[in-house]
């Protein structure tokens, strides 16, 4: 098996990997960062969102070795220590989760779009860039005030 | 109202873990040499099993064994069981055929799993699993309810001949044919309600580990019910004696109904995990979520309502036909029975009610409770037919429902539940406040303006929460009672544990249980701990569904409260040298009556360890109680959702424009998590409503089997939610609680199909009312209406 190396949340790791390992099954089997979730297997859930070079992909659709040499972010390296993430505050305050499980996935998105699109979001906006992240538990509404709200805290 | 008791919109406890990727899923655990299981899974819908041939599997690279149903039959594994018994009307139990967790005979639905692969990693348990070469025998095949009992179908199993489980029935059917036969006006609908695949974003998985020193067996699985797993899982599969199964149901991802039932893959990779004395792991991907979560609703009924001349219903009559698939689920039996027939009284005092069940078996994933569960389907039976009564006798559909309305409490409806409280008039009434009723008919005017068309529907829906009462539920035919139980562990430093059987998959009991013991207690909710879904832990629990852990879970929290706060009272009538009965408990504080003399929580606390105050034999050591809370009755949450859209009859395309919720869920501990209940409950319901229809073809075979094909609800489909509440008391209840969980689901289907209806102009659409099938329904009115010009 080949070794792939590349940078997760600023610190070098290397591993060997099989080369159809996704680059999500590398996150939480090889470095048993389980923060990443696996929600589907046809791309559409966004459970998996991750940073790859500071733009958001779904790790389920890349391979482990075509990440090789990049930097990736996941939601375990969003926090300063204790302090939260703008974003991730926002989510808490704003109950804009419940099992949790989507979360990560929603919470990467969402600070991608603001990297994208500036931080004053209207709802619209946020629904339409959501369109790759699903969530079953809350109906999306406390999502997009968290993200609206998180946007602005980013500023 | 303290800043963090009852009431209070506190930020959630849970939350932390969560936004920073550290929650703990089953398929986050781990453990040491485990093995990974690959299920072979027919592809056809109903086929004989004639030969599994596993020899070129078992050499595949990395394979630690291969067994099939005969090696889980050899082992004598026993059947998964339903756990509710239901009489025919002709005084005949229920028809269950055998449930193997591995078929062995004949598969019976696409999905169904005929082998298992366990191997070093999951890519080579997948790969071996090519390898199995089962010989089928097809055979013909039944997925259509409404075709299931006819002449000629396909026998699925030889237990239940026309593949008919029961036909069961309640009310008084003589006195509805008299009701109907001299009403003024009937109306009459056929409903089909959709098929839904629960679609929690955590995929079931399951980790088994079996410590053969001990001969212990310890479960992780996504459940609801962890307790409710061992026992079936012992008592009734035979897996391993109760006492040395663990069943630990750590962070659970949503389950929305679809984790409360005993699945075949748990059971299998526990029996696995001792077969080859190795940890074995499963973690379903979304492709088999969907051919094997058990799925939601599925009737297709017959109803008619009866009117006086005064818009007095007199009569309500409904004929359902209940969809169970391949097998009998956990609870799937009481579904369409006792949680759907016993709610078509609706809001409405109806002298008359007659429901008949035929459930049957067809060659499809096992249906059970999903979201709402009997009661989405009740309500859309009801709510359809008022709006449908009120437009044909041309009486405005609020006004027809006020006449309805039940105003006196308590009131037996003659489908056995007796309503407990309530005020329908009150969240009617603000809910077309806040709706802007009155200025809908502009809002009509300035929509077909721009060519659309508006239309408001109401669903003023009831359910049964709480669900619970033992002697009531035992009485009907469940196996267990559904009580709850807590524990209350203080801690010498005055800190607090709290057991309890209840499990939270996102509803946010560490939150809202540490409120309630805060408010209690007088102490921060940061020194709470909420301990839940670990059989080692908790004794024993009956978990979380049918909106109960407040009702229930949070009632004997209390009852272990009010046992630890007279024991804490002896103790501090020992420090404070006063009487037992002078001594007072407030704000965190015991003080004796009408002296100034008190002691601090912690300091009771720390006295009830240290014990130099009294000697055991005034008083035993310790402050910890344990308490099990079963409920009278049922609580009754009720309210009225009003929903307004926009169909675009170019496209056939429905908007929502606006969403008004108003719900009495009695006492509410925490209204932030309230309201994200009621969101996502209504998001459900739309999704029934609009996007969600499981398609299965003639032959069998799952045609909506992932999130390409099957209608997810995303953000941009839906709105933003208005939502509120009015209060009434549920009196059977030390909390006055009534439960919250499911009322959005339960509610909007109807809601979003009046409102259609209203908008184009016809009944006879069905959910879900994607573009194409509002477009042919506004066509073929409109070409029906030419014709008759």
């Amino acid at each position: 098996m080949p070794a792939v190396s590349m940078t997760v949340n600023g610190k070098p790791v290397s591993a060997d990997a099989d080369s159809r390992t996704l680059l999500v099954q590398f996150l939480r089997e090889t470095l048993r960062l389980t923060g990443t979730h696996v929600g589907c297997d046809t791309s559409q859930c966004g459970a998996c969102v991750v940073h790859l070079d500071g733009k958001a992909v779904k790790s389920c659709t890349i391979f482990a070795w075509q990440a090789a040499g990049a930097n990736v972010t996941t939601i375990e390296g969003l926090a300063n220590g204790a302090t939260l993430h703008p974003m991730q505050e926002a989510f808490r305050d704003n109950h804009g989760l419940q099992c949790g499980f989507c979360t990560p996935g929603m919470i990467m998105t969402a600070v991608d779009m603001v990297n994208r699109k500036g931080h004053h979001l209207d709802d619209k906006t946020i629904r339409e860039e959501l369109e790759g992240n699903i969530c079953r538990c809350t109906g999306y509404h406390n999502i997009v005030k968290s993200i609206a709200a998180g946007a602005k805290a980013m500023a | 109202m303290s800043a963090t008791g009852i009431g209070a919109a506190v930020r959630r406890k849970e939350d932390f873990r969560f936004v920073t990727g550290k929650g703990q899923y089953t398929d986050d655990i781990n453990r040491p040499g485990q093995t990974y299981i690959h299920f072979v899974r027919s592809p056809h819908a109903h086929a004989k099993i004639k030969s599994i041939d596993s020899a070129e599997a078992k050499k595949a690279p990395g394979v630690v064994a291969v067994l099939t149903g005969a090696d889980l039959a050899n082992d004598k594994i026993g059947n998964l069981i339903c756990g509710w018994a239901i009489t025919s009307k002709d005084g005949s139990p229920m028809k269950m055929s055998a449930h193997p967790a591995i078929a062995n005979v004949k598969a019976c639905h696409v999905g169904d799993a005929v082998a298992v692969v366990i191997a070093e990693t999951l890519a080579q348990a997948k790969d071996a699993g090519e390898k199995v070469k089962v010989d089928y025998e097809v055979l013909p095949a039944v997925a259509d309810p409404a075709k299931a009992q006819a002449k000629g179908a396909p026998l699925i199993h030889d237990v239940a001949p026309h593949n008919t489980i029961y036909q069961w029935h309640l009310g008084d059917q003589k006195a509805v044919e008299a009701a109907i036969k001299s009403a003024k006006h009937v109306t009459k609908l056929h409903f089909i309600n959709n098929r839904l695949v629960p679609n929690a974003i955590e995929p079931r998985a399951a980790l088994a580990d079996y410590d053969a020193g001990s001969e212990h067996l310890t479960l992780w699985n996504t459940s609801q019910n962890p307790h409710v797993a061992r026992l079936v899982i012992a008592a009734f599969v035979g897996m391993a004696p109760e006492h040395k199964l663990r069943v630990i149901a750590p962070d659970v991802g949503g389950g929305f109904g679809s984790k409360i039932f005993i699945y075949p893959e748990e059971v299998v990779c526990l029996w696995a995990a001792r077969k080859v004395n190795r940890p074995v792991k499963w973690n379903s991907d979304r492709s088999e979520a969907f051919l094997t979560d058990c799925h939601g609703r599925d009737h297709v009924t017959h109803a008619e309502m009866a009117f006086d001349a005064e818009g007095k219903i007199t009569a309500l009559r409904a004929k359902t036909i209940a969809n169970l698939g391949a097998y009998m689920s956990t609870f799937s039996s009481s579904v369409p029975t006792y949680l759907y027939a016993t709610l078509l009284s609706g809001q409405y005092g109806i002298p008359n009610i007659y429901c008949e069940v035929d459930a049957v078996y067809t060659n499809t994933v096992p249906v059970d409770a999903y979201r709402g569960a009997g009661r989405p389907e009740a309500t859309y039976v009801v709510e359809r037919l008022v709006e449908v009564g009120a437009r044909e006798m041309g009486i405005d559909p609020a006004d027809l429902r006020k006449r309805n309305f039940i105003k006196s409490f308590p009131h037996a409806t003659p489908v056995i539940m007796t309503y407990d409280a309530g005020d329908y008039n009150a969240s009617l009434k603000k809910a077309m406040e806040l709706a802007d009723v009155k200025g809908f008919g502009k809002r009509k005017r300035d929509s077909a303006r721009h060519g659309k068309l508006r239309g408001l529907g109401y669903s003023t829906y009831i359910e049964a929460c709480g669900i619970a009462p033992s002697q009531a539920v035992g009485s009907l035919g469940a196996g267990v009672g559904l009580w709850e139980s807590a524990e209350v562990r203080v801690n010498p430093t005055g800190s607090v544990e709290i057991l309890t059987g209840s499990h939270s998959h996102g509803q946010g009991h560490e939150t809202t249980f540490a409120q309630l013991v805060s408010e209690r207690l007088g102490i921060p909710i940061e020194n709470i701990s909420i301990v839940h879904g670990d059989t080692d832990k908790v004794q024993f629990g009956m978990g979380t569904y049918g909106s109960r852990s407040g009702a229930v879970g949070m009632s004997a929290i209390v009852k272990a409260l009010d046992k630890v706060e007279a024991k804490a009272k002896k103790v501090a009538a020992f420090m404070l040298e006063a009487a037992e009965g002078d001594i007072e408990f407030k704000d965190g504080k015991f003080t004796v009556a009408g002296t100034d003399k008190a002691a601090a929580w912690g300091d009771v606390a720390l006295n009830a360890y240290i014990a130099h105050k009294f000697t055991g034999a005034e008083l035993e050591p310790g402050l910890k109680e344990g308490a099990f809370y079963d409920p009278t009755n049922f609580t009754f949450p009720a309210g009225c959702h009003i929903c307004e859209v926009e169909v675009d009859p170019e496209t056939g395309h429905t908007d929502i424009m606006a969403w008004t919720a108003v719900d009495d869920f009695g006492v509410i501990i925490n209204p932030m998590i309230v309201e994200g209940q009621v969101h996502g409950g209504i998001a459900q319901g739309v999704g029934q409503a609009l996007y969600e229809g499981t398609v299965y073809d003639k032959e069998g075979q799952l045609v909506t089997g992932s999130y390409m094909d099957y209608a997810m609800p995303r953000a941009d489909y839906l709105p933003s939610f208005r939502v509120d509440t009015t209060e009434t008391k549920c009196p059977s209840n030390p909390l006055g609680i009534k439960g919250c969980g499911e009322a959005g689901a339960i509610a909007a289907p109807a809601a979003v199909m009046n409102a259609i209806t209203d908008a184009i102009g016809t009944e006879h659409i069905a959910m879900p009312a994607t573009p194409a099938t509002v477009w042919a329904a506004i066509q073929k009115t409109h070409h029906s209406r030419k014709a008759a010009e």
